[in-house]
C-alpha cells in the first residue's frame, strides 16, 4: 500500500526535523511568539470580510454614511494590525534564524574537525560543503516558513472553516469536501517527493566534489587536456540532476494541480447553491459576500500546504544529510578509548628503559578495510630512546605514513600500544599528545594566513619572533623575510602560492618551532634540491641530537641524520641497525638504498 | 588575519565584469529557449485568467442570477456553476502544464549555466587558478547558482503572475468601475517607490551576503582537505574562533537581508490595505446613493483583496532576485575572465612524426617571460631541445626551471617570442593536439575519484585495461594496485583505497606512459619514489620512452645519469648546458652540485 508507506516516510521525516530541537530551543520563545502574531495576523485577515458583511447589510443597505465612515475605519485598522503585525513576526525571527543557521554551521565545522581522520578519507570534502552550505539553507527556510505556517495556516483555516460553518453551515461543509481527497494527495506524494528530494540533494554533493576535484586538479586536467572528459562526467551529473529536479517538478505540478482544482469546484459548487439561497430569501447578499470572501482568503493558505510540506519534506532530507554527519563518532575524550582493542588501564610511572618513544606489538588494520583482510601493520615493536632519531625505511606503500599517524593518534592502533616515556598515548589528552608530538607531513600544507602564522601554528601560546626566526633558520626557510611583507605575507589558498620546497621548507620550521620532545617527519626533505638539502641537513642535526625522533627516509642522505634505521616489510619491523650495518647485512635495504638488485 | 589589499581583484570575491554584463548573461542563457519561455509565458496567461474569472462570476451570480432565479429563470445560474467548473479545471490544468514546462525551462536554464562556469573555470589557464581560491570557484558553481535556481523555479513564476494578476486585475476593476479601478491603479505608485528603495538596500546587503558565504566556504574547505595538519598542531580551536568570524559576518549579512525583507512588506501591507479601505469606503458611498451595484462592490472588494494579496509574493520574488543577480553579477565577472592560454583562433597541426622516432623538436625562440605585475622571470632566451634528447635541468628553487617547464606545457604563454613544436608554434595547435604533443607529470599527484584504473587512463580515455595495466607494470606499479581490495577496480576514495604519496606518484607516472606523448615533462615528478620506484621510473624512460624529447626537472641528480644533456639555470638563465660527463668533469655549478650530491650518497 502506497499510502502506508507515505505515512511511515511522514513520520520519518517529522522524526528527523525533530532533531533540529536542540538548535531551536534556545530561540522557541521569539519563534512561538512569531507564530502567534501570525496566527492573529492571517486571522486578522479573515475578520475583513465580516467588516464587510456588517458594512453590506448595514449601512450600506439603510444609506447610513456614518456607518460607512466607521466601517471604513475598522477595514483600516485591521488592515494596519494585519501589516504591523506581519512585520512583527518577521522581524522577531530574521537574527534568531540567522543564528541558528550559523549557530549549526559552526557546530558542523566544529565537529568535523574533531572526526577521525578515517572519516575524512571516506568522505568527499564537497559532500561535508553541501551539507554546511545548502542544507543549512533549507533548514533555516523550513524554520522561518514552513514551520510557522503550516501552524499559522492550519490555524487560519480552522477559523475561516468555523467561520463559514458559522455564516451557513451547508455552503460550508460543501466547501470542507475537498479537504479529504486533498490531504490524502498531500500525504501519497509527499512521500515519493521526499524520495526524490533527498537524491537530487545527494546529486548536488556529487556535482560539488567534482567541481572540486576539477578545480583541485587542474593540473593534472590540463597536462592531459582532459577538459573534454571531465566535461563529459560534469555533464553525465549535471543531466542526472536535471532528471531528478524534473521529476520532482512533475511530483509537484500533480500536487498542486489537486490543491488548486478541487477547493475552486467546491466554491464553485458553493456559490451555485448560495445564489439558490439568497433567490429563496434565506439568506443574505452580505453573508453571501461574506462567505465567498473568506473562502477565497482561505485559498491562499491552502493551496500553500503543498509547497510548505514540500519544504518541509526537503528540509527533513536536509536534517537527515546534516546528522549523518553530526552523527559520526568524533575522537575520543581527551583520555580516550581506543577505537578496538585491549589497552592497559593506567599509565604506570615511566621507568628509565621506557623512556623515549615505544611501539609495542603495535597491530593496525584501518577501521573500514575488511575485517579479513590482513592487517596494514602488526607485531610492530620498536624502541626509540630518548635523544635518538630513527629512520624508517621500506617500500613505497609498505605503511611508513601510516605508522607515523599512529603517533599523534590521527588513526588508533588496532591493538598492542604506543608509549612516550612510558606512558600510553591513550592514557593523555590529545591535546597534550600533540603538543609534545611535532609532525611534518609528505603533503606540506599550507593555511590562508601568514607565513609567521603558518609556521607559529606549531608552538604553543606566546612563542615569540625569536622563535618563528629560529625555526626558519634551521629549515633554511630564511626566504621568508625576503618575501613582499616579510613573514606576514599570506600564503595559502587566498595568498602568495609558494614553490613545492618552499612549502616544505615552511612544514618542517612550523615542526620544529616549539621545540618539540617528540618530532615525527614524513619525507620531509624530498621537494628540497641538493645544496637546501645538506644546508637543511646539517641545521636539523642539531636539533636532532636532542630530540626523540622518527624519520620516514626515502634515500641515504635522510636516513644518515639518523642514529639508527628501521627497515619496514610486510608489515613488521623487519631489521633495525645502523645504515652501514644494513647496507651490508640486509639485502632489501641494500635494494632499497641503491636500486640495484644485489646487495653491495 | 592581515586585510586583503584593495587593488589586487583577487583579494575581493567579485572580479571586475564589463558593464551590462549580468544583464547579457541572463540574456543569452534566456535566448536559445525563447520558443519554450513564450509557451511558458501562455501557460501561466492562460491559467491566471482562469483563476482571475472567479470574482467576475460572483458579480455576475449576484446581481444577475439571484433575480433570475427569484423569476425563476436557471439559466443565468446554470451559466455560473459551468463557468466556474470550466475556471477551476482549466486552472488545475493549466497549473499542472505550467509547472512543468516551467521547470524544463528553467533546469534547462541551470544546466547550460553550470556546464559554462565549469567548462570556462577549466578553460582558465593555471595563472588564474593560482590566484582565484578554489573555494570561491568552488562557491560561484554551487551557492551561486543555488540563488539562480532559487529565481528560475519559484521566482520568475512568482513575477509572472504577480504582473499578470496585477494586470488582470486592474483591468478587471477599471472595467467593473472606472473610478474604483482607477484608486487602485493609483495605489501602484507608493508600491513602486517602495519597491525601489528595497530593491536598492537589499541589493547592497546580498552582496554582502554572498561574499559572506564565500569567505566560510573557503575556510571549510581549506579546513577539511588539511585535516591532518589541522588535527596534528591543534588547530581545531583556533580555527573554531576563525571560522566563527566569518560565520558571525554571515550571519549578521543574512539578518539584515531578511530585516529588509520584513520592511518591506510593512510598508507594502500598509498600502495595500490603505488603499482597500478608502475604496470600500467610497464603494460604499457610491452603493448607499445608488450609483454602484452592490454585486460590482462585492467583486471589486474580492479582486482588491487578490490584487494585494501577491504582494509578500513579489517581496520573495525581489528576493531571490536580489540574491541570484548577486551571484549572477559573480559568476559574470567569473566569465568575463579571458583565458590568458587561450584556444587558438586558426588551429595549426603538427607535422607527422618520422616513423619509429616519436620525439619532436622544442625550440625557445626569443622567449621572455615575466609576470604582469612587472617580476621578470625569464629574460629573453633562445634554447632548442633536439627531438629524442633527455634534457635535465638542475638549479636552486627560483632559478626559472618550473617557468620553463610550464611555458613548455603551455601552462603559460610567453610575454614575448615563440614556444615551437616541430616547428609549429604552441599558440597554433588546439588542446587536444597539443597533449598529444606534450604532456606534463607534476609533484603534485592529484587522483579523481573513480578507480585506480580511470586515474591511470587519464593518459588516453580509450585505452583497453591491458593496456593501463601494461603500463602499471612498466613503471613498477602493478603489485600495489593488485594488492588493494578490489584491485584496479578499487575506488580511490572508498574502502581501503589509501594510496600513499609515492605510489600516486607512480599513479601519475602510469598515466603519462599511457599517454605516450611525443614530449614528455617530468617537474619533480618523482620526489615522493623511492629509489627503486626512481629506477623504474628511469627504465621505463629508457625503454618505453626511448625517442621522445624529454625535459626532467628533479633536485636529485640521479636522474641525471640517464639525461643526454644538462641545464644548469640561475636566475632565470641557463648558466651551463652540456653533457653531464663534460659538466662533471668541469668546474662549474654543475660539478659543485654532483660533488655534494654524490656527497649525500655516503
Amino acid at each position: 500500500m502506497p499510502t502506508t508507506r507515505a505515512t511511515t516516510q511522514d513520520r520519518s521525516a517529522v522524526r528527523s526535523l525533530l532533531r533540529l530541537w536542540p538548535y531551536v530551543r534556545p530561540v522557541r520563545a521569539r519563534l512561538l511568539t512569531a507564530a502567534l502574531v501570525a496566527i492573529v495576523a492571517s486571522c486578522t485577515g479573515l475578520v475583513i470580510p465580516l467588516v464587510l458583511k456588517w458594512l453590506v447589510d448595514g449601512p450600506v443597505a439603510d444609506r447610513d454614511p456614518a456607518g460607512v465612515w466607521l466601517g471604513a475605519l475598522y477595514l483600516l485598522l485591521l488592515g494596519i494590525a494585519e501589516a504591523v503585525l506581519f512585520g512583527i513576526r518577521r522581524w522577531l525571527v530574521a537574527r534568531p534564524l540567522s543564528r541558528v543557521e550559523a549557530g549549526m554551521r559552526a557546530d558542523l565545522y566544529r565537529h568535523l574537525q574533531r572526526l577521525p581522520v578515517a572519516f575524512h578519507d571516506r568522505w568527499a570534502s564537497g559532500q561535508l560543503l553541501s551539507r554546511g552550505t545548502t542544507d543549512l539553507m533549507l533548514l533555516r527556510m523550513f524554520l522561518a516558513f514552513p514551520l510557522t505556517f503550516l501552524l499559522v495556516n492550519g490555524v487560519t483555516i480552522l477559523v475561516g472553516v468555523a467561520i463559514m460553518l458559522a455564516q451557513d453551515w451547508l455552503l460550508g461543509l460543501v466547501v470542507l469536501v475537498p479537504a479529504v481527497p486533498v490531504l490524502w494527495t498531500c500525504v501519497v506524494f509527499e512521500g515519493r517527493y521526499a524520495r526524490v528530494a533527498r537524491r537530487a540533494q545527494d546529486q548536488v554533493g556529487d556535482l560539488t566534489t567534482l567541481v572540486e576535484e576539477s578545480v583541485l586538479g587542474i593540473r593534472v586536467v590540463k597536462g592531459f587536456g582532459r577538459h573534454r572528459s571531465q566535461a563529459r562526467a560534469f555533464d553525465a551529473l549535471c543531466a542526472d540532476l536535471r532528471g531528478t529536479e524534473l521529476h520532482k517538478a512533475r511530483l509537484l505540478a500533480t500536487i498542486w494541480g489537486v490543491i488548486v482544482t478541487l477547493p475552486e469546484l467546491a466554491i464553485g459548487a458553493a456559490l451555485v447553491l448560495g445564489v439558490i439561497q439568497v433567490a429563496d430569501g434565506d439568506l443574505s447578499a452580505g453573508t453571501l459576500v461574506a462567505f465567498l470572501s473568506t473562502a477565497l482568503a482561505l485559498r491562499w493558505p491552502v493551496e500553500s500546504i503543498g509547497f510548505l510540506l514540500a519544504m518541509s519534506q526537503e528540509a527533513a532530507t536536509a536534517t537527515e544529510r546534516y546528522f549523518e554527519a553530526m552523527d559520526e563518532a568524533p575522537e575520543g575524550g581527551p583520555a580516550g578509548e581506543p577505537a578496538v582493542g585491549p589497552r592497559e588501564p593506567a599509565p604506570e610511572p615511566a621507568v628509565l628503559q621506557d623512556a623515549g618513544l615505544r611501539f609495542e606489538n603495535v597491530r593496525f588494520r584501518y577501521p573500514d578495510a575488511a575485517p579479513d583482510s590482513p592487517p596494514l601493520l602488526q607485531h610492530i615493536d620498536l624502541h626509540i630512546r630518548p635523544g635518538e632519531s630513527m629512520a624508517l625505511v621500506g617500500a613505497t606503500g609498505s605503511g611508513k605514513t601510516t605508522l607515523t599517524a599512529l603517533v599523534p593518534r590521527l588513526h588508533e592502533v588496532t591493538s598492542g600500544r604506543i608509549t612516550l616515556n612510558g606512558v600510553d598515548i591513550t592514557a593523555m589528552p590529545r591535546e597534550e599528545l600533540r603538543e609534545k608530538v611535532a609532525v611534518a607531513f609528505e603533503e606540506p600544507t599550507l593555511f590562508s594566513t601568514t607565513v609567521g602564522e603558518n609556521v607559529l601554528m606549531g608552538a604553543p601560546d606566546g612563542t615569540g619572533a625569536d622563535d618563528l626566526d629560529r625555526a626558519l633558520a634551521i629549515a633554511r626557510a630564511e626566504f621568508a623575510h625576503a618575501l613582499p611583507e616579510g613573514t606576514a605575507t599570506r600564503v595559502g589558498e587566498q595568498g602568495l602560492s609558494l614553490s613545492g620546497g618552499q612549502r616544505q621548507r615552511l612544514a618542517l620550521a612550523r615542526a620544529v618551532v616549539g621545540r618539540p620532545e617528540f618530532l615525527v617527519l614524513d619525507d620531509p626533505l624530498s621537494a628540497l634540491d641538493v645544496h637546501t638539502e645538506a644546508a637543511v641537513e646539517a641545521a636539523l642535526r642539531r636539533v636532532l641530537a636532542d630530540t626523540t625522533a622518527l624519520i620516514v627516509a626515502h634515500r641515504p642522505s635522510t636516513v644518515l641524520l639518523a642514529d639508527r634505521v628501521a627497515l619496514l616489510s610486510g608489515g613488521r619491523i623487519a631489521a633495525v641497525g645502523t645504515h652501514q650495518e644494513l647496507l651490508r647485512g640486509n639485502a632489501e635495504y641494500a635494494h632499497l638504498m641503491s636500486g640495484e638488485e644485489d646487495p653491495r | 588575519m592581515t586585510a586583503p589589499s584593495p587593488d589586487n581583484p583577487f583579494d575581493q570575491d567579485l572580479l571586475p565584469s564589463p558593464p551590462g554584463a549580468t544583464a547579457a548573461l541572463l540574456r543569452s542563457l534566456i535566448a536559445p529557449m525563447r520558443a519554450r519561455v513564450a509557451l511558458t509565458t501562455v501557460l501561466l496567461l492562460l491559467q491566471q485568467a482562469a483563476v482571475q474569472v472567479g470574482p467576475l462570476l460572483v458579480a455576475y451570480a449576484i446581481d444577475r442570477a439571484v433575480p433570475a432565479v427569484r423569476d425563476h429563470r436557471y439559466g443565468p445560474l446554470i451559466a455560473v456553476g459551468a463557468g466556474y467548473l470550466l475556471c477551476a479545471l482549466l486552472s488545475g490544468g493549466l497549473q499542472v502544464a505550467f509547472v512543468r514546462q516551467s521547470a524544463r525551462v528553467s533546469q534547462d536554464v541551470l544546466l547550460d549555466l553550470r556546464g559554462r562556469i565549469f567548462r570556462h573555470a577549466q578553460a582558465l589557464s593555471i595563472d588564474f587558478h593560482e590566484r582565484y581560491t578554489s573555494g570561491r570557484l568552488i562557491s560561484r558553481s554551487t551557492t551561486d547558482v543555488e540563488s539562480l535556481r532559487e529565481l528560475m523555479e519559484d521566482g520568475l513564476q512568482e513575477l509572472v503572475t504577480v504582473v499578470l494578476s496585477f494586470v488582470y486585475i486592474s483591468a478587471m476593476l477599471l472595467w467593473l468601475d472606472l473610478g474604483l479601478g482607477a484608486v487602485a491603479v493609483g495605489s501602484f505608485i507608493p508600491l513602486y517607490f517602495l519597491i525601489r528603495v528595497y530593491q536598492r538596500r537589499a541589493g547592497r546587503v546580498f552582496r554582502a551576503r554572498s561574499t559572506a558565504i564565500a569567505a566560510v566556504i573557503v575556510k571549510f574547505v581549506e579546513t577539511m582537505n588539511g585535516i591532518r595538519p589541522v588535527r596534528a598542531f591543534r588547530r581545531e580551536s583556533a580555527n573554531d574562533t576563525a571560522f566563527a568570524e566569518l560565520n558571525r559576518a554571515h550571519e549578521r549579512a543574512n539578518g539584515d537581508s531578511l530585516l529588509e525583507m520584513a520592511r518591506y512588506v510593512v510598508g507594502s501591507r500598509l498600502v495595500a490595505n490603505t488603499a482597500v479601505a478608502g475604496i470600500v469606503l467610497w464603494g460604499a458611498y457610491r452603493v448607499a446613493d445608488g450609483s454602484l451595484e452592490l454585486g460590482v462592490l462585492a467583486a471589486a472588494v474580492l479582486y482588491l483583496r487578490r490584487l494585494y494579496d501577491p504582494i509578500d509574493r513579489l517581496g520573495m520574488f525581489l528576493n531571490s532576485y536580489q540574491s541570484a543577480a548577486a551571484s549572477l553579477e559573480k559568476i559574470a565577472g567569473l566569465l568575463a575572465r579571458t583565458p590568458s592560454v587561450p584556444e587558438p583562433v586558426a588551429p595549426g597541426e603538427l607535422p607527422p612524426s618520422r616513423a619509429g622516432f616519436p620525439g619532436r623538436e622544442v625550440r625557445f625562440d626569443k622567449v621572455r617571460f615575466a609576470y604582469r605585475t612587472g617580476g621578470e622571470v625569464l629574460p629573453r632566451f633562445d634554447l632548442t631541445l633536439p627531438a629524442g634528447q633527455t634534457v635535465a635541468v638542475v638549479g636552486a628553487t627560483g632559478a626559472g626551471k618550473s617557468t620553463l617547464a610550464k611555458l613548455l606545457a603551455r601552462f603559460y604563454d610567453p610575454t614575448e617570442g615563440r614556444v615551437l613544436l616541430d616547428g609549429v608554434d604552441l599558440r597554433d595547435l588546439p588542446t587536444a593536439e597539443l597533449r598529444r604533443g606534450v604532456v606534463m607529470v607534476t609533484q603534485e599527484a592529484f587522483l579523481f575519484s573513480g578507480s585506480v584504473a580511470d586515474n591511470i587512463a587519464i593518459g588516453r580515455p580509450d585505452a583497453s585495461r591491458a593496456e593501463v595495466e601494461r603500463a602499471a607494470k612498466v613503471i613498477g606499479a602493478h603489485e600495489f594496485i593488485s594488492a588493494l581490495p578490489d584491485g584496479y577496480d578499487t575506488d580511490v576514495r572508498k574502502r581501503g583505497g589509501r594510496i600513499s604519496a609515492g605510489q600516486r606518484q607512480l599513479v601519475a607516472f602510469a598515466r603519462a606512459l599511457l599517454a605516450d606523448p611525443a614530449v614528455l615533462i617530468l617537474d619533480e615528478a618523482t620526489s615522493s619514489l623511492d629509489i627503486p620506484g626512481e629506477r623504474a621510473v628511469q627504465r621505463a624512460m629508457s625503454t618505453v620512452l626511448r625517442g621522445r624529447t624529454a625535459v626532467v626537472i628533479a633536485h636529485r641528480l640521479s636522474t641525471v645519469e640517464i639525461a643526454d644533456r644538462v641545464l644548469v639555470m640561475a636566475d632565470g638563465r641557463v648558466i651551463e648546458d652540456g653533457r653531464p660527463a663534460e659538466l662533471i668533469a668541469g668546474t662549474g655549478r654543475f660539478a659543485d652540485l654532483h660533488q655534494a650530491w654524490q656527497d649525500s650518497l655516503a
